[in-house]
């Protein structure tokens, strides 16, 4: 294995870990407010099939993100509306919302494309393409030189293909999802909304005593919630592929839910962990088959890698992992 | 005090949460510009318009039952196992390698053993997440998720790999041997002079799950085991100082639920498909949580449940053949009712209450 397949891996390893990165992120900001959130996976597939549907019709991507997330709001909405104003148990609400999306999506795309449930593969302009950073080698190079792009990286020097294959030539929202995570420790741990956001979901009943709603907490975390899975799923559809296809988030809201219990609810750990499950899954589609001497490892056990991993990180062989004390209780004041 | 009566809280707010999911589930179908009243006549005559329509209700009834009882088992002890689906798969592995390797004198026998095999296996498919649950306090939830997708990728390997034929194309194990096959409702109900669809795949698995229904009952309310199982649900602090370990009882729960969920396969596996396929499981772990919730928890109304839901299945394959609904409505439904009996249970239960508080003050 040479340095450039190493870094061909690292680079689908971060295409990859940013949906997961931004469900994460959506987990946090409302599990450290108390809401338990089992329907990321919901709520990214169903922002993935709007966003592709909206893209292929229009023709702009962009209009196609903002209806990923509004779709993505709505059933944040219909979470919050479950789990706060009526205390329902939040587990359930996730689980049904994860369903009300696998079923929907089909629904409406079997009613508008009559493909069997996905929706037309997108255009060039129906999707997010890769930004070019400056001197990096990109498709630009490649068509002034008249020569495939993979051949002009593999002349390059080592700084220049870590640069160019790495760094350079993912879409814009690989780099707002990398944005997002200081920008979610400065909201969390420097502004008063995220210290209040914190207490809400650690004792709810010192932020009501000190005159701050809970409910608007609540429900402001859920919100921020919905709008990071609407982009996660949007770049699934968009970005990391080109359309929608039936339960095309395969268990990623799970796992980011796991990686957010492995990074302990913090930001910056949780762009790890994501980065970490992200590696697996690039390792899982670039090996398909792994040869160790005489023993072939099978197709099946790198595509169950990632779930492996996940089971063995939530049995807690990485430390204790504390979750936000008032977390999965809905808030009853006193009368 | 009860703020409302007892059949209120059993009868009347399952329906009325059953109403508004298929109020909601109309304007789907009206969405989608289809007629609503034609879907529902065309999804009564195909489910329960002849024996066979009965006979399929039933038979995916049947798998509903299973897994509803699953699902309601955990619920006592106040774990949710959404790892129905991954059990019952694995359940269908455990009927295979029963019926496949052991020759069966009569399929009685063969039966019973095979049920073992399949609550052996979906048991086993429990464990591990359980046991985590129980010793590090791992999400169950999320394991049981995690396990499913383990499920998938051990039977395509085991599929793939050790049980198809030499020389087949499709990922299946060979047919079962005749003397295993189980009796259809058909050859059940002939002695009596009844006459039943010969082609509907309802067998005599549908007794074994009513009488899992029964067992079930008698477990939860009328042995100690059950006693303790309910307890530790409804309070685990109260259940500790009782003596009652949560471990043990996180543990045999769960066990329960997946032994549950993994019998299933004697109705798919060795009743209908009389082989193992991918994917013969079609969802029925996770219907299992809705006809859990719209049972509550109780096996008569997990009975009911499944039968709806046994109703809903067959109604709804028959919409995707005859109409350009597919068949996913059926998991938009699910859907609504797991949202509307399960979270959204305040949002009936608290006008309901106040009605009832209502009504008995103008009384006094």
């Amino acid at each position: 294995m040479d340095a450039l397949t190493i870094i061909q891996v690292l680079d689908s390893t971060v295409r990859l870990a940013t949906p997961l990165l931004l469900a994460c992120l959506a987990g946090l900001f409302s599990e450290r407010a108390g809401i338990f959130d089992i329907g990321l996976e919901g709520k990214m597939l169903m922002a993935a099939f709007l966003s592709a549907a909206v893209a292929a019709v229009t023709g702009n991507v962009w209009l196609g993100l903002l209806s990923g997330i509004a779709s993505s709001l709505v059933l944040a909405g219909l979470h919050g509306v479950a789990s706060i104003t009526f205390r329902g148990n939040q587990l359930i609400s996730g689980v049904a919302i994860n369903f009300l999306a696998a079923g929907m999506t089909v629904l409406i795309a079997q009613d508008w494309f009559q493909q069997g449930g996905r929706t037309p593969s997108l255009l060039a302009e129906g999707r997010f393409g890769g930004i070019e950073l400056p001197f990096a080698i990109g498709p630009s190079d490649a068509a002034a030189a008249g020569r495939p792009l993979s051949e002009l990286i593999g002349e390059a020097g080592m700084f220049q293909q870590i640069y160019s294959e790495l760094l350079s030539g993912h879409s814009i929202l690989v780099y707002a999802a990398f944005l997002c995570v200081p920008l979610t420790w400065w909201v969390l741990f420097r502004t008063r909304f995220g210290l209040r956001l914190r207490a809400v979901g650690e004792n709810p009943a010192a932020v009501d005593t000190a005159g701050v709603s809970v409910v608007g907490l609540r429900f402001a975390a859920v919100a921020i919630c919905g709008l990071l899975c609407g982009i996660a799923g949007a770049y699934l559809a968009t970005a990391l592929q080109a359309g929608f296809v039936k339960d095309m988030t395969a268990g990623r809201g799970f796992i980011a839910l796991a990686a957010l219990i492995f990074a302990k609810w913090r930001p910056w750990h949780a762009m790890g962990a994501c980065l970490l499950f992200g590696l697996l899954q690039a390792v899982a589609l670039r090996f398909q088959n792994i040869e160790l001497g005489s023993i072939t490892i099978p197709v099946q056990v790198m595509d169950a890698l990632p779930y492996i991993l996940t089971v063995v990180i939530l049995a807690g062989f990485v430390g204790k992992a504390i979750p936000p004390r008032a977390g999965g209780e809905p808030y009853v004041k006193e009368r | 005090m009860d703020k409302m009566p007892k059949w209120a809280d059993v009868v009347l707010i399952p329906l009325i949460s059953l109403v508004l999911a298929a109020i909601l589930s109309a304007l789907v179908i009206l969405a989608i510009g289809e007629d609503p009243v034609a879907a529902v006549k065309m999804m009564v005559t195909g489910a329960l318009g002849s024996t066979y329509g009965w006979g399929y209700t039933l038979y995916y009834a049947t798998n509903f039952l299973f897994t509803g009882l699953a699902v309601a088992v955990a619920f006592h002890a106040r774990m949710f196992n959404i790892g129905g689906e991954g059990q019952a798969m694995l359940g269908g592995l455990g009927v295979a390698l029963v019926c496949l390797y052991i020759p069966w004198p009569h399929w009685t026998i063969a039966l019973v053993f095979a049920a073992l095999g399949a609550a052996l296996f979906g048991a086993a498919w429990a464990a591990i997440p359980a046991y985590l649950q129980a010793k590090r306090g791992s999400h169950i939830v999320i394991t049981t998720i995690m396990f499913n997708f383990i499920a998938a990728a051990v039977l395509n390997y085991v599929l793939v790999n050790v049980l198809k034929p030499a020389g087949a194309m499709d990922p299946a194990t060979a047919r079962f041997a005749e003397t295993v096959h189980l009796p259809s409702l058909h050859e059940l109900l002939a002695p009596f002079g009844i006459a039943f669809s010969k082609s509907a795949p309802a067998n005599v698995s549908l007794l074994v799950a009513v009488a899992a229904c029964f067992a079930v009952w008698l477990l939860i309310w009328r042995t100690r085991l059950g006693y303790e199982i309910r307890a530790y649900g409804h309070s685990e602090p109260g259940a500790l100082y009782a003596g009652i370990s949560p471990v043990k009882i996180i543990m045999i729960s769960m066990l329960i639920s997946g032994g549950l969920a993994g019998m299933m396969a004697i109705n798919n596996v060795m009743g209908e498909a009389e082989r193992l396929v991918l994917n013969s499981t079609e969802g029925a772990g996770f219907i299992g949580i809705a006809v859990a919730l719209m049972g509550r928890n109780h096996p008569f109304g997990v009975f009911l449940a499944a039968i709806l839901f046994g109703f809903l299945y067959q109604g709804g394959a028959e919409l995707a053949l005859w109409t350009s609904i597919p068949r996913e409505l059926i998991v938009v439904i699910q859907a609504l009712v797991i949202l509307f009996t399960g979270a959204l249970d305040n949002m009936v239960r608290m006008p309901l209450e106040k009605l009832f508080l209502a009504l008995r003050k103008e009384k006094v």
